[in-house]
C-alpha cells in the first residue's frame, strides 16, 4: 500500500481542528493549554458557532489564545474577561461568548469580576485553566498552589500562615444561585480529554440556551513552571492536584 | 420619541441624551454627586425601548471592562462616575486608548484627593488632559457650562469618539449634574443595526464571518518595533485631532482688555463676573474652551496678543493656567484664581481677583 | 425681568421641591431658568438650600453673590442668608422656627404662619405651598394658573390626586402672609 493511498478522508481518525491556524504555539512543552484550545476550537465548529463566537483572552499564558484559534477575539486587562464577557453577550444576546482565564486572573486579580458575573448568572462560558502557578510572569505562587509547594515567591513552599490557603474558587462558584455548571476537568489521559469534550460541549450549550453561567475548570499541568518534565508534571498533578482539586461536577441544573 | 422641552438636572440629561442618541449601553456604580445617571436609567427602562442595555457593575473597575467589551463589538457604550470612581477606571481607559476603542465616560467632579468631599470640584483637569492611566494617549475631552451641553456632549462625545476611534470624555462638576435648567432633548435615534456596525466599524468583535480574517481587539504588542509604530499611528491621530476639533466660546472678547479663561461650571460664574465688569465700564471678556483636549490653543493665542492681561478661574489648585500659559507663549501676564476642596467662589469674589489684576 | 430667589431651611421641610415647582412654573412662561440645590448630607448647620433663578433672558451663573428674595425656614439660614439680600429685596420667614427675628431696615420683611396653619389644618404636608403662595402674593413672578401646569408636570401621575390641596394652600398663603414692623 501506497502512502497517499492511506492519507485519504475516508481513512481520517484524528485531524486538528478546522478553526484551529498553522501558526507554531508558544506554550511549554507539555503544557495543557494546547489540549484545552484544541477543545473548544472543537466544540465551537461542531456547534457551528464559528460566526457567533466571541473570545476573552485573559493576562497569563494564554494572552496569545487569539493567535490560535480563528474567531473573533478580545484581550481583556488583568483579570476582567468575566466584565467585558458580561457586555459583549448583554449586548448581543444572540452570540456565544466565552472567557478562558488562568489562575491567578480568574482567582485573584480576577476575583470580583468573577463572582459577580457568575452570581448575575451571565450567559457565558468560564474557561478556567488552574495550573496552581503563575506561568507568564516566571512561576509566581498563585491563589491555587498547594501548600508546601515551592514557587518564586514561596521558595520555601506555601505557607498557610504566611501565604493563607489554596483557594477552591469552583466550589465557591458552584454556591452561587447564578451558575447552572461548575465542572473541574483535566486533560492528562485520552479517557479525559474526551469527557472534557462533552462538558466543554454541554457548558456552550447551556450558554446558547440561556440556562446561566457555566464554569469549566481544567486542573493543569505547567512543567516549566513546576520544574518537572512533562511526564512528570501529569504524574504530579494526579498524586498532589486531584487531591486538593477533585476532578468531577460541582453543580451541574 | 420627539424633540422635548424639559427641565432637569445635568446627570439626568446625560441618562435622557445618551437614550435618545441610540446608545447600546450603559455600565456604571453608584457614586455621588453623579448616581442620577444609573438611577434615571434605570427608571426609564430603555432596554423595553430603544433595547439599550444598563448594568450596575460590581465596581468601576468592572463597569469600564464592560464598556470596553462593549465598545470592542463597535456598539455605542458608556459609563459615568465622579472623581475616585475614575481613578479606578484608568486602567481601562489607557487599554481602550492603546485598543483604539471608541467609548464616552463621563466624569462629574468632586473635590479630592482621597474620598475627599462630594462638592464640585475641577481638579480632575491634570488627570484627564495630561494623561491619568499609563502611557502616550490622550482622552478627547469635553467640559459643558449647563445641562443643554451636558446632553449634547453625549451625542458630541459619541460622534468625536467614533471618528477617531478614541475613548471621550465630558469633564463636567456637581454644579453642573446637579443644577436643573431647561434643557432641549433631541428626537429618538435608532440603535445601530449589527448589520450597519459591521460595515461601520469593521474591526468589530460580532462573530468571525466567512468573508474575512478574525478580529482581534488587544492593546498588547510585545515586539517593541511594532508597538513604537503604533504609537506613532495615535500620535499622528491626536494630531489630527488638535487641528479638527478643537472648541471654544468667546464672549466680548473682541474689544476685550481683559479675559477671564475659565471652563464648565467657573465659565458661568465667570460670565456674571464680566457682566458686572462690563457694567462698571471694564473691558472685559470670557473665553471659555469647550473641549480641554484639544485645547484651543491657537484661538486662545490670538486674543491672548490684543489683551494686557488673563486671568484663569478654576475649581483646583491652578491646573488649566497652564496650558493658557502655554497657549499664549508668554504674550501677556497669566494669572490664576480658584478654591478648593469643593468650595465654589461666588462671582463678587472672582470679581475681585479681577479688580486687583486690572489696576 | 429677572427674579434671583434662595430657598433655605431645613433637610425635609419642602424646600429643594418648593423651588422645583417654582422653576417648573417659570418653565411653564418659558422663562428661563436655574435651580442650583445644595447636595448631599449637610454639614454646616443642618441647612438644606436651593438657588432659583427666573429670567426672560439667558441665565449666566447659578450661583450668586445676593438675592431678590429670600425664602427662610429655619434660624440658622436666616443667620446665613439675612446679609445676602439686596437692599430692597424680600425677606420671608415662617415664625416657627426663628428665634432671633431678622433686624436689616433696608429690606421688606416678611412672616407668613405657614408651620403653624398646615399643622392647625391637618395638612403638615401642605406646609411648601403654604410659603409658596405668601411668595407669590408679594412677588406676583408666575400666575397661578402656570404654578399648577408646573406643579401637575413635576408631581407624578399617581400623585396628582394631590393638585386640588396643593392649590388650595397656595391660596392660603397668599391670605395669611403679613408685613413685620
Amino acid at each position: 500500500m501506497k502512502l497517499t493511498e492511506i492519507i485519504n478522508p475516508q481513512n481520517v481518525v484524528y485531524k486538528k481542528p478546522r478553526l484551529m491556524n498553522d501558526r507554531p504555539m508558544h506554550y511549554c512543552p507539555g503544557c495543557s493549554h494546547g489540549v484545552i484550545h484544541k477543545l473548544i476550537a472543537e466544540v465551537v465548529d461542531e456547534m457551528g458557532l464559528e460566526e457567533k463566537t466571541i473570545g476573552i483572552a485573559p493576562v497569563g499564558c494564554a494572552v496569545f489564545a487569539y493567535n490560535y484559534l480563528d474567531i473573533d477575539w478580545q484581550e481583556a486587562a488583568h483579570g476582567r474577561a468575566p466584565a467585558l464577557a458580561t457586555a459583549v453577550k448583554r449586548l448581543n444576546p444572540d452570540k456565544m461568548v466565552f472567557t478562558y482565564q488562568g489562575d491567578g486572573d480568574l482567582a485573584a486579580i480576577g476575583t470580583a469580576e468573577t463572582i459577580h458575573a457568575c452570581n448575575r448568572g451571565e450567559n457565558i462560558v468560564i474557561v478556567f485553566v488552574n495550573n496552581a502557578i503563575y506561568g507568564m510572569t516566571g512561576g509566581q505562587m498563585a491563589p491555587t498552589t498547594l501548600l508546601g509547594m515551592a514557587t518564586a515567591t514561596c521558595p520555601y513552599g506555601r505557607n498557610a500562615e504566611l501565604n493563607g490557603y489554596p483557594l477552591k474558587i469552583s466550589e465557591l462558584l458552584a454556591l452561587l444561585d447564578g451558575t447552572c455548571l461548575v465542572t473541574r476537568q483535566a486533560v492528562h489521559t485520552a479517557a479525559a480529554i474526551r469527557k472534557a469534550q462533552k462538558t466543554l460541549r454541554k457548558a456552550f450549550e447551556n450558554s446558547m440556551a440561556g440556562k446561566g453561567t457555566s464554569v469549566v475548570e481544567f486542573v493543569s499541568t505547567c512543567a516549566s513552571g513546576w520544574k518537572m518534565t512533562p511526564e512528570q508534571a501529569n504524574r504530579w498533578m494526579s498524586e498532589n492536584m486531584f487531591r486538593k482539586y477533585p476532578l468531577g461536577e460541582l453543580k451541574d441544573i | 420619541m420627539k424633540e422635548e422641552i424639559k427641565l432637569m438636572k445635568g446627570n439626568e440629561a446625560v441618562a435622557h441624551a445618551a437614550i435618545r442618541y441610540g446608545a447600546d449601553g450603559y455600565f456604571g456604580y453608584p457614586i455621588t454627586p453623579q448616581s442620577e445617571i444609573m438611577e434615571t436609567l434605570m427608571e426609564e427602562k430603555p432596554w423595553e425601548t430603544s433595547g439599550m442595555v444598563v448594568i450596575q457593575a460590581e465596581s468601576e473597575v468592572a463597569a469600564i471592562n464592560m464598556v470596553y467589551g462593549g465598545a470592542a463589538c463597535g456598539k455605542r457604550v458608556m459609563t459615568s462616575s465622579s472623581s475616585p470612581g475614575i481613578s479606578l477606571k484608568q486602567e481601562g481607559i489607557s487599554y481602550m486608548a492603546g485598543a483604539e476603542l471608541p467609548a464616552l465616560i463621563v466624569n462629574v467632579m468632586r473635590g479630592g484627593p482621597g474620598l475627599g468631599t462630594i462638592q464640585p470640584s475641577q481638579a480632575d483637569y491634570f488627570q484627564t488632559v495630561k494623561g491619568g492611566g499609563h502611557g502616550d494617549y490622550r482622552l478627547i475631552t469635553l467640559a459643558p457650562n449647563s445641562v443643554q451641553e451636558m446632553a449634547d456632549h453625549v451625542a458630541l462625545g459619541f460622534d468625536l469618539a467614533f471618528k477617531y476611534n478614541n475613548p471621550a470624555m465630558i469633564l463636567s462638576d456637581g454644579v453642573i449634574g446637579q443644577m436643573m435648567e431647561k434643557v432641549i432633548l433631541p428626537e429618538q435615534k435608532p440603535r445601530k443595526t449589527e448589520a450597519e456596525i459591521r460595515r461601520e466599524q469593521p474591526w468589530a468583535t460580532l462573530g468571525k464571518t466567512k468573508d474575512r480574517r478574525p478580529n482581534i481587539i488587544t492593546s498588547l504588542e510585545l515586539d517593541p518595533a511594532a508597538m513604537e509604530r503604533n504609537n506613532i499611528r495615535f500620535q499622528e491621530k491626536y494630531k489630527k485631532i488638535e487641528e479638527n476639533e478643537a472648541l471654544y466660546e468667546a464672549l466680548s472678547c473682541e474689544d476685550a482688555e481683559y479675559l477671564i479663561v475659565a471652563f464648565g461650571s467657573m465659565a458661568r460664574i465667570s460670565q456674571k463676573v464680566t457682566e458686572m465688569a462690563r457694567e462698571e465700564g471694564m473691558k472685559v471678556g470670557l473665553f471659555r474652551p469647550i473641549t480641554l483636549w484639544p485645547f484651543p490653543k491657537k484661538q486662545l493665542k490670538e486674543y491672548g496678543k490684543k489683551v494686557k492681561g488673563i486671568l484663569t478661574v478654576e475649581l483646583n489648585a491652578g491646573q488649566m493656567v497652564e496650558d493658557v500659559r502655554l497657549a499664549v507663549e508668554c504674550a501677556v501676564p497669566v494669572h490664576y484664581f480658584g478654591r478648593l476642596g469643593g468650595i465654589v467662589p461666588t462671582p463678587d469674589e472672582v470679581f475681585g481677583e479681577l479688580k486687583k489684576l486690572c489696576k | 425681568m429677572k427674579h434671583e430667589i434662595i430657598i433655605a431651611g431645613f433637610g425635609g421641610q419642602g424646600v429643594l421641591s418648593m423651588g422645583k415647582i417654582l422653576a417648573y412654573s417659570g418653565l411653564m412662561e418659558n422663562k428661563e431658568v436655574t435651580w442650583f440645590p445644595s447636595y448631599g448630607p449637610e454639614q454646616r448647620g443642618g441647612t438644606a438650600n436651593v438657588t432659583v433663578i427666573l429670567s426672560d433672558d439667558k441665565i449666566s451663573s447659578p450661583v450668586l453673590n445676593s438675592y431678590d428674595i429670600a425664602i427662610i425656614l429655619n434660624q440658622p439660614s436666616l443667620d446665613k442668608f439675612e446679609s445676602r439680600i439686596k437692599p430692597g429685596g424680600t425677606l420671608i420667614y415662617d415664625g416657627y422656627g426663628i428665634s432671633s427675628p431678622p433686624l436689616r431696615q433696608d429690606i421688606g420683611i416678611f412672616e407668613t404662619d405657614a408651620m403653624n396653619t398646615a399643622v392647625g389644618e391637618g395638612n403638615s404636608k401642605a406646609f411648601n405651598m403654604i410659603v409658596l403662595g405668601g411668595m407669590l402674593k408679594l412677588c406676583p413672578m408666575v400666575t397661578l394658573e402656570s404654578v399648577m401646569k408646573g406643579l401637575k408636570k413635576s408631581l407624578p401621575e399617581r400623585n396628582h390626586k394631590f393638585l386640588p390641596m396643593n392649590e388650595k394652600a397656595i391660596l392660603r398663603g397668599m391670605e395669611i402672609i403679613r408685613a413685620v414692623g
